[in-house]
């Protein structure tokens, strides 16, 4: 194929098919690692203070947080628009590359996948915390009631949030659980301990791996990635409705959209460069995850870097050319300059400035560099919402309202939390099921290492 | 097999088992090993069934738990009167020592639940002040003794009686001396009554006592006109009005019936094309202050120099005597100028307690030939009684042992005395001691019998403020304590067999019949007059008594080192009757914004000077410590300090609130002056103390909020400071088509040139619609709940600002951003153009919060009924009697908002339903129009043209807030207007 000599070498080391099958299962059948538990073991004591966020605030209510008559979101929200937007490498990397042909997506859109389940899952529970009565959140379903019947208000983008989530989320589950059948399966032969093969034998759904069932697959995977994809871009274009539907200064522009979703992957892409070095570094996956992969995701970084970039300027002069005083002031002295340029600056210096050094190849080659960069990103994405969401609530169109916003300790904890679920769902991941989608590692692997392996032996 | 080399005992296990996985063969997919119930699935229908049943009765199970159950008792024999769910409103009056209101009472089966203006009173005119709003609210005080006392332990009436009939008849044998301390009381009836009780107890002298007095005002008026009186005043017709240190928008003398004047004579609507100026001179930003057309910050000490300069510049005009004064700090001549213009149609007021000031006060006005027509001596006001030299020689008597019994009715001085040490230590040496305050506040706890007397709101009684308005009041509940009104304590120790009603009624029959009733009938007039609530007869009009000239001097002009202070009273609390007021507490301050505490108003240079910032801790005097507070329009060299604070035995919300400022009185003379003492502070650095304000910024940022112009450029242009709605008006056009509303579309309308910022609306809505106190902290998180609220802005300079105050509540917009971001339609449009929360829909997203740009809806954080960490009047059983049964209690988690009173339209509607008729305008007014003392507040039907609200709505004045946001707000405001020069 024309592509895979452009790409160059995607699988190293001259891997066989047992070898796919054997490396990546490795982890699986290995006794459980010091550092797994100590991991784990952290991840737990986050979630366990995070349940305490979680009880104070639905016990005393939603005035344990910081919030205030002007600012009523904050950590909740960012947060959520910040899992959400983690959410979007999974699906980004599966379903783009994969319409796209792109062949070097093999080796990570199981993690990547995996991240956006755990991502999205710990997105999930914010939006429900924040509800001032979760008792009656039922509310948000549009169900046939006794009410009325009443409706739920249509117009609402917290409505289109809820459709959009729940949609990309079953759509980014199905999709990711499809996707690991044929390897259940292969768990589920080379197993010895027959209550695995049992559970792996069941989650495998019968997959005997016969032509036709190939060709399904195959047929499934595509039409389900040709759905998902309008996904990626809707579900964070509807987040990002939240605001820009609304009247607040620094919300209400049209920009929104676009500027969430390539946000979205930017933080994505971000954390999926963490947790692959990570990965590859834990379970020796170099032949799989090699560093050319790495230097793609660093390649598309910069590239993204670009684009928030030009979204931050075009937003400082679409509030320029509004000639909206309101617009002005929340950026310009509200952002730029005034109480929030701490927050503003560190988001423009992580997300614009920090991933331009990946111009440099030297950076990168260097993975530890690369690693502390991909952190910075996703801090520098974290901060991005919570220049959006507080900095323009805190001071909008009338002065005497104006309030400053800071969470207390059970917001920090429900945060925490949240990434402890994270944490502990990709620990899982790690522990009881194929990183790597062997399958379709497998389905490269000809095409690729063997024919370049071929070529470069002569 | 292979041979392997290892090197350590684990490298061993490890190539082992790699060489056993790598021998394993590795089938990549078979069907063997699948049994074959996993094949065919196993669960079977039965299982369903199972499942299904188990489910069922689980959730029916959870589902039964039931509501505690709450029992109403119905009436056995329902009086006539009386129907469930309507509510009966009686006439009565709200006097307290110090503010005088003629209200209506709303009480609902039977239990008072809202207090109103009374439209038919010709002083108070239906306005209300939020004091009175809240009086209510000390009904159901936990803090109000239960029974009387002895020795701090409860007991019942007849061991009362007996010792102090036994007391008072030993005392009066031996001809000892026993004093009966009273606020000022305006009562005729118990005038009377206490006549006869000195008439029958020789030995027992009654002195009145005012916490603030106005003492050397009555002296001034004996001096110069030989009547020892505080005169009527009429602001209505005076064009001028030049104030000193007297707010009489906020706390001097009747300021409900003085707003009331104020702003009629304000008023531009119609055409009219004058108005009033008004000039303030004052030591402290005041609500008056903060309205005046001009307004001049002096220092305390130079009052009566400039008010002397200002006598003598007018006294050079009309040929009096002169007097010789040092140069005025500030140009008087431009007010001097203003009043000569306007002889006998201005008004200059003094609110000092300085015989020298009220001197050169009278003396101005009988310059002006204003007696007779602003001022009014021949009505007298029969507020503020309260003499300070008996006070003074009273605790010197005290401390004599000359006095061997003291009853206490109404008044505290051991909290508010400036010299309570020795009222406490005369206290001490007094023998028989008798309180009957109707709490046990600082006084009561050191008197040996508590007869707890009646709230108001349970008590008969009369008052006349002002010679010729007689007003009564009456009871609208059963008692609910074992309390007794002190008159009827009174007419027991006297062994009359009446009770204090049958007295009244006596009384006025005696009296009325010589004042010749019209048609003669006393029993008709006696009733009429219980159901009006008022009653004006005619007082003759005589000439006003001559003027007598006196020495003017501008008084000691004391000028030590250190800061001026002025004590002034809050609008909420007030002298510190209030201070267990949630409501009151709660209520920011017009000026300020803050809530719960006093502190140390300090001016801007002050702070920079000493680097002082807000919370900041001084310490005044070295006596007690305090928060300060920047104040723009603070004089420099001055400091205000509010009093009402700091007592020790208030009740739950208010004990150790704040610190007492009364002890910083000048006590110069023994008159209790507000002014004029002098203090050293000093900072406690790195000491900090939270004060809650409900408003950090205070700067428009230069956006159109509120509106203003002055009177000449308003007569030349009457869009003048309302352009931006002529440009509104002409760019703000849509796609969309206006809602069409079919016979009713609501609408409000608030006119900031006659909104004083009072804040009465504020507690008015408060009481009306439930809503819930949160405590210092909550409000500090700013987590106000008030569906109303004042905003406060400043302009120009620091040192002397403009101030504007403009109320807003929810503006129930037609093009709502609230409504269409609420994902389950909990808040939605009524045909009637009202803005509607379904509180039981609500799930609490709060995007409606955030999306609405007046920021008017409020949430609720937490639980604030029935919740032990927010111990106001809502969690306990008493204090929720309170509570409007036509609104409910809002659930934590729900958003909540103003409605318009709602249920008032409702009320209204259905009344004019029964009675098949078009509503009329005005027969709705909401909460806070009704009691509004500057009518600055209209409410109707924005469709029938002929209301007041679309009148209002047709001036040249009218702007909506933010309209160029295009929300199509049905609440609008119309520009302010000062009348001053540029």
């Amino acid at each position: 194929m024309y592509n895979t000599r452009v790409r160059g070498i995607l699988i190293k080391g001259n891997k066989t098919y047992s070898d796919v099958s054997r490396d990546v299962l490795r982890p699986l059948d290995a006794p459980t690692p010091i550092w797994w538990w100590v991991t784990a073991g952290l991840a737990i004591i986050a979630m366990a203070w995070g349940s305490w966020g979680f009880y104070n605030t639905i016990s005393t209510g939603i005035g344990a947080w910081g919030l205030n008559n002007n600012v009523a979101w904050g950590y909740a929200i960012i947060n959520f628009v910040w899992w959400i937007g983690i959410g979007h490498a999974g699906t980004a990397f599966s379903i783009f590359l994969l319409i796209l042909r792109q062949k070097w997506r093999t080796s990570i859109n199981r993690a990547a996948e995996a991240m956006t389940i755990f991502a999205v899952m710990a997105a999930g529970l914010f939006p429900l915390l924040h509800m001032g009565r979760i008792w009656d959140g039922f509310f948000i379903f549009p169900y046939w009631n006794t009410r009325g019947p009443l409706w739920d208000n249509f117009n609402s983008p917290l409505f289109w949030d809820v459709v959009a989530i729940s949609t990309y989320f079953m759509a980014s589950a199905l999709f990711w659980y499809m996707g690991m059948i044929p390897d259940f399966a292969t768990i589920r032969e080379s197993t010895a301990s027959k209550i695995k093969k049992k559970i792996y034998g069941a989650m495998s759904f019968g997959w005997i791996g016969n032509a036709k069932s190939w060709l399904r697959f195959e047929t499934a995977a595509l039409l389900l990635g040709g759905m998902a994809a309008p996904l990626v871009v809707s579900v964070h274009s509807i987040v990002s409705m939240d605001f820009s539907v609304s009247v607040v200064p620094g919300w209400h522009t049209t920009i929104f959209p676009p500027y969430f979703v390539i946000g979205a992957i930017f933080s994505g892409f971000g954390m999926v460069l963490t947790l692959m070095i990570i990965l590859r570094k834990l379970y020796s996956f170099k032949d799989y995850v090699t560093d050319g992969h790495l230097d793609a995701i660093t390649r598309i970084l910069t590239f993204i870097s670009l684009i928030m970039a030009t979204a931050y300027m075009t937003e400082l002069f679409t509030a320029w050319y509004s000639g909206s005083e309101y617009e002005l002031f929340t950026f310009m002295k509200n952002r730029v300059t005034g109480d929030y340029t701490f927050a503003y600056w560190t988001m423009i210096t992580c997300n614009a400035i920090i991933p331009q050094l990946f111009w440099f190849k030297a950076i990168r080659k260097n993975i530890a560099i690369v690693f502390i960069m991909s952190i910075f990103i996703n801090i520098g994405m974290w901060f991005e919402r919570y220049v959006i969401v507080v900095t323009s609530l805190s001071k909008d169109f009338l002065p005497a309202t104006w309030a400053t916003y800071s969470p207390t300790m059970t917001e920090v904890a429900a945060f925490v939390g949240t990434i402890g679920l994270f944490v502990l769902g990709v620990l899982a991941f790690f522990r009881w099921l194929p990183t790597i989608a062997i399958s379709e590692v497998k389905g490269v692997l000809k095409e690729t290492t063997t024919l370049k392996s071929f070529t470069d032996e002569n | 097999m292979e041979k392997i080399y290892w090197q350590s005992l684990e490298k061993h296990t490890e190539q082992q088992i790699s060489v056993l996985n790598n021998n394993k063969p590795l089938p990549e997919f078979s069907i063997e090993g699948l049994d074959e119930s996993e094949i065919k699935g196993k669960s079977s229908r039965r299982d369903f069934l199972k499942m299904l049943g188990f489910s069922v009765s689980a959730v029916a199970l959870v589902s039964s738990c039931q509501m505690p159950v709450r029992k109403a008792i119905p009436m056995l024999n329902q009086p006539e009167e009386l129907i469930p769910g309507i509510a009966n409103f009686y006439a009565s009056t709200f006097f307290d020592g110090t503010d005088y209101c003629s209200i209506l009472v709303k009480t609902r089966e039977s239990r008072p639940i809202k207090i109103e203006g009374n439209d038919l009173s010709p002083l108070t005119k239906g306005g209300t002040s939020a004091r009175v709003q809240a009086s209510v609210l000390n009904l159901y005080d936990d803090a109000r003794l239960k029974k009387p006392t002895r020795q701090r332990e409860e007991t019942n009436w007849s061991t009362i009686d007996e010792e102090v009939i036994k007391q008072l008849n030993a005392l009066n044998a031996t001809g000892k001396k026993v004093v009966l301390l009273t606020s000022t009381i305006i009562s005729p009836s118990t005038k009377g009554l206490i006549g006869e009780f000195t008439t029958t107890f020789p030995n027992v002298e009654w002195i009145m006592y005012d916490p603030v007095s106005m003492f050397a005002m009555r002296k001034a008026n004996e001096m110069q006109f030989g009547k020892a009186v505080i005169p009527d005043y009429h602001f209505d017709k005076a064009q001028i009005i030049v104030g000193f240190n007297a707010d009489y928008l906020g706390n001097w003398l009747m300021p409900v019936a003085f707003t009331k004047q104020y702003s009629a004579n304000r008023k531009l609507a119609g055409g009219k094309k004058t108005m009033s100026r008004s000039y303030q001179f004052e030591s402290n930003l005041s609500l008056t202050g903060s309205n005046a057309d001009l307004r001049y910050g002096i220092k305390p000490s130079d009052e009566g120099l400039i008010l002397l300069n200002l006598y003598n510049e007018i006294a050079r005009n009309t040929g009096a005597t002169i007097y010789p004064t040092a140069d005025s700090p500030i140009d008087i001549m431009p007010v001097a100028a203003d009043l000569l213009k306007n002889k006998g149609a201005s008004l200059v007021v003094s609110g000092t307690n300085d015989l020298n000031i009220q001197l050169i006060v009278n003396a101005i006005n009988n310059l002006l030939a204003n007696y007779g027509t602003t001022i009014d001596l021949n009505r007298p006001m029969y507020l503020k009684q309260g003499n300070d030299e008996k006070m003074a020689r009273l605790v010197k008597d005290m401390n004599a042992g000359d006095i061997s019994g003291i009853l206490i009715h109404n008044v505290n001085p051991v909290y508010d005395y400036f010299n309570a040490k020795d009222f406490i230590s005369g206290l001490y040496k007094t023998s028989f001691k008798v309180s009957f305050a109707d709490t046990m506040d600082e006084t009561a706890a050191l008197c040996d019998l508590v007869c707890p007397n009646h709230n108001y709101l349970e008590s008969w009684g009369d008052a006349l403020p002002v010679e010729g308005y007689l007003s009564i009041m009456q009871p609208t509940i059963q008692p609910i304590f074992t309390t007794r009104q002190f008159e009827d304590s009174l007419l027991i120790w006297l062994g009359q067999n009446i009770d204090f009603s049958t007295f009244m009624e006596k009384f006025w029959a005696t009296k009325m019949n010589d004042n010749h009733i019209e048609g003669g009938n006393f029993t008709q007039f006696w009733n009429q007059t219980k159901h009006d609530g008022v009653y004006q007869y005619p007082v003759e009009n005589e000439t006003q008594p001559s003027f007598v000239d006196q020495k003017l001097t501008s008084g000691s002009n004391k000028k030590g080192a250190g800061l001026e202070l002025v004590l002034y009273e809050k609008m909420s609390i007030g002298t510190g009757k209030y201070t267990n007021n949630p409501w009151l507490l709660e209520m920011p301050d017009p000026i300020t914004t803050s809530t719960w505490d006093n502190y140390l108003c300090i001016s801007p240079n002050f702070a920079k000077e000493n680097n002082l910032k807000l919370e900041d801790v001084v310490s005044i005097n070295g006596f007690f410590e305090i928060p300060v507070l920047v104040q723009p329009g603070q004089p420099d060299g001055t400091a205000a300090l509010a009093v009402g604070f700091g007592r020790t035995s208030a009740g739950k919300a208010g004990t150790n609130v704040g610190q007492n400022a009364y002890p910083l009185m000048n006590s110069q003379n023994n008159l209790a002056g507000m002014t004029g003492t002098v203090i050293q502070i000093e900072k406690i650095s790195g000491k900090t103390y939270p004060l809650a304000l409900t408003q950090t910024h205070h700067d428009m940022e230069g956006r159109p909020i509120a509106r203003e112009t002055t009177l000449p450029e308003y007569l030349k242009n009457p869009f003048a400071g309302n352009e931006q709605h002529v440009f509104d008006e002409e760019h703000n056009v849509s796609l969309y088509s206006k809602i069409q509303y079919d016979g009713l579309h609501w609408g409000m309308s608030i006119d900031l040139n006659s909104c004083t910022g009072c804040s009465n609306c504020v507690i008015a809505c408060q009481s009306e619609n439930n809503v819930p106190v949160i405590g210092k902290e909550q409000v500090k998180n700013r987590r106000i709940m008030h569906w109303m609220r004042i905003d406060r802005y400043y302009a120009r300079s620091e040192e002397n600002p403009e101030v504007y105050h403009i109320p807003v509540m929810c503006q129930h917009c037609d093009n709502a951003p609230c409504e269409n971001v609420c994902p389950v339609a909990a808040t939605n449009h009524s045909t009637e153009g009202l803005n509607q929360m379904a509180y039981n829909r609500c799930i609490g997203t709060r995007y409606c919060m955030n999306n609405c740009p007046y920021k008017v809806r409020r949430f609720n954080w937490f639980e604030f009924t029935n919740n032990n960490k927010f111990d106001f009047n809502m969690n306990s059983e008493l204090g929720r009697m309170v509570l409007n049964p036509d609104v409910i209690v809002r659930q934590r988690g729900v958003v909540e908002k103003c409605s318009l009173c709602v249920q008032r339209i409702q009320e209204k509607k259905l009344v004019a339903k029964m009675e098949d008729r078009e509503l009329r305008d005005g027969e709705i007014r909401t909460a806070c129009q009704q009691s509004c003392p500057a009518d600055a507040i209209q409410f109707g039907n924005l469709l029938n043209k002929e209301s007041a609200v679309y009148k209002q709505v047709k001036e040249d004045r009218m702007y909506h807030l933010l309209e160029q946001l295009h929300t199509l707000p049905s609440t609008s405001y119309l520009t302010r207007v000062r009348n001053t020069e540029a």
